[in-house]
């Protein structure tokens, strides 16, 4: 299979797996932080216009706090996640899963300089596109990803109707999680893309259309132990 | 086992494990987390193995993430560390990492020992690194009683230029030890850059009998600047040096290792020169502070420097 998903394996034996975030989100996200940064810059300039001299070596302090640490206060007190990231579903990690210290969020903060280098993050740009985590310099050198969050849903209700189907023959294993996970995104699909996937398993459904997305449900709900 | 069946045998406890992992402690039966966290993982295994749904599974993979990342997150405190870091952690490094920082100190420290006695054997020298027109501005800088050196009461100035060395000078530090992930090249242009500047300028104004203004000014806040600078360079060009010669590991790892191991160094640099502002805004400008005194303090800060570096942890502990 041809996807992004990178897996761990923990210390439990288990292997956790992850979908790094691609070069568009990551630069949504960092414009909105750039905004929260230059609109947290600009009111404490301005309240601090009033001090005078003192005001500005307070506001040249608060400047290169936000410059640097901005990044690395989040990640590591927010759970990976600054504005920008948590509203584009996005968080940092490191590479084996566990949450990013302070350490790790600096080195990262830190090449974010070299990442920009020579203009607009070209050289953090080549990085995630080469790479095959998507990382750029920062994340190569700190050993973090930034990954997309997977929402912890609930579990989706039960179709509906209530006859369970037994396949005409005996299916293998990755043919029976098919099945079921049509069954389970049939609710997500438009009717036509759902008969257009039932039409493909005729052979097994004997029936086209309507019809066919009908059988299939009932085999998943069978196969699931539904019925 | 049909999932149906898996599912409702332990969806119970997949929840019970959920309400654990939510933020605020004190969830009952917390104390039960790493029993439970193991269980769970065994049941995404058992999930993977069987082909169980995509969405079972994604959820146990969040749930089995959530525990992990709280099972295995460090808690240690900052405050202990810090503190083993300054008695002696921060000197270990630096003298772990010799090689890369007698290299830097030799990149700024070249330019700074020969610029000053060739300009004065040939004051035109200055020239070709600086403009004339900012050799003109430092002239004017340390002309005796000028600037901020004849003003008596300049408390409200001071904390302005804090603020603007912490900004400038940590800025130039962090991106000395960054531009090294350029296999080394960054730290290499910031620290020959800076070496010349400084020794055209210090040639030039000794040259022009600015000395005996210039010379107590730098003399003190140096103590921690230049080695700053030298400690980030050296870390830059460990991460350099990693990309470069890897050894027996891939690049990807020895990057991460170059990293860890140079991150003492940079906090070392970026705290020097927390200091080295505090000294330059409050002390070094301060008009109050007889020459004599500032060049006295400067010793003995070069000593403790040079005392730190070489002697500090060097017992265990």
């Amino acid at each position: 299979m041809i996807d992004t998903l990178c897996a761990v394996e923990t210390p439990e034996g288990v292997e956790l797996e992850f979908s790094p975030a691609g070069p568009v989100p990551r630069a949504l996200a960092w414009i909105v932080d750039a905004g929260i940064r230059c609109a947290l810059y600009l009111a404490l300039a301005s309240a601090l216009h009033g001090l005078g001299r003192v005001g500005l070596g307070l506001t040249l302090l608060t400047l290169f706090l936000l410059e640097w640490f901005y990044p690395v206060g989040f990640e590591v007190l927010a759970g990976g996640q600054t504005p920008g990231k948590k509203l584009l579903g996005l968080r940092v990690l490191r590479a084996d899963g566990a949450p990013v210290g302070w350490s790790r969020s600096t080195v990262r903060s830190l090449l974010a300089f070299a990442d920009f280098l020579p203009f607009g993050f070209a050289a953090g740009l080549a990085a995630m596109l080469l790479g095959r985590r998507c990382q750029r310099l920062g994340d190569l050198a700190a050993g973090t990803l930034v990954v997309h969050v997977e929402p912890l849903q609930a579990q989706q209700a039960a179709q509906g109707g209530a006859e369970a189907l037994a396949p005409p023959f005996p299916l293998t294993l990755p043919e029976q999680r098919a099945i079921m996970g049509f069954a389970e995104r049939a609710p997500g699909l438009t009717l036509e893309r759902a008969r257009e996937l039932a039409d493909l398993l005729e052979p097994l459904t004997g029936a086209r259309g309507d019809e066919g997305v009908r059988r299939l449900n009932a085999m998943a709900r069978g196969l699931r132990g539904l019925a | 086992m049909r999932q149906e069946r898996f599912e409702r045998a332990h969806r119970e406890e997949w929840d019970a494990f959920a309400a654990m992992l939510a933020p605020g402690h004190g969830a009952p039966g917390a104390d039960r987390l790493p029993q439970t966290y193991r269980r769970v993982c065994r049941h995404l295994a058992l999930a993977r193995d069987r082909c169980y749904t995509a969405g079972l599974v994604q959820r146990l993979n969040g749930l089995v993430l959530a525990g992990h990342q709280t099972l295995y997150g460090s808690t240690l405190g900052l405050g202990p560390q810090w503190a083993r870091f300054l008695a002696g952690g921060l000197a270990r490094s630096v003298r772990a990492r010799f090689k890369p920082v007698l290299l830097a100190a030799l990149l700024l420290g070249l330019p700074f020992a020969v610029l000053p006695p060739a300009i004065a054997r040939n004051p035109q020298l200055a020239y070709l690194v600086e403009e004339p027109q900012d050799l003109a501005r430092m002239e004017a800088m340390y002309q005796p009683g000028a600037g901020r050196f004849g003003r008596a009461n300049q408390a409200r100035t001071d904390v302005a230029m804090f603020g603007y060395y912490i900004w400038n000078n940590i800025r130039i530090t962090f991106q000395t030890f960054a531009s090294g992930i350029l296999l080394g090249l960054g730290p290499v242009f910031f620290l020959l850059y800076n070496g010349l500047h400084g020794g055209a300028v210090a040639g030039h104004l000794a040259h022009a009998g600015l000395g005996a203004q210039f010379w107590p000014f730098v003399a003190t806040h140096s103590a921690l600047e230049l080695p700053a600078l030298v400690l980030a360079g050296a870390a830059g060009l460990h991460l350099g040096w990693a990309l470069l010669a890897p050894g027996r590991r891939s690049r990807a790892r020895a990057l991460v290792e170059a990293a860890r191991e140079g991150m003492p160094l940079v906090y070392g640099a970026a705290l020097m020169d927390g200091m080295a502002a505090c000294i330059e805004a409050f002390w070094s400008a301060s008009a109050l502070v007889p020459p004599a005194l500032k060049l006295a303090a400067a010793a003995v800060l070069w000593s403790a420097m040079a005392g730190y570096f070489l002697l500090a942890g060097r017992r265990h502990v």
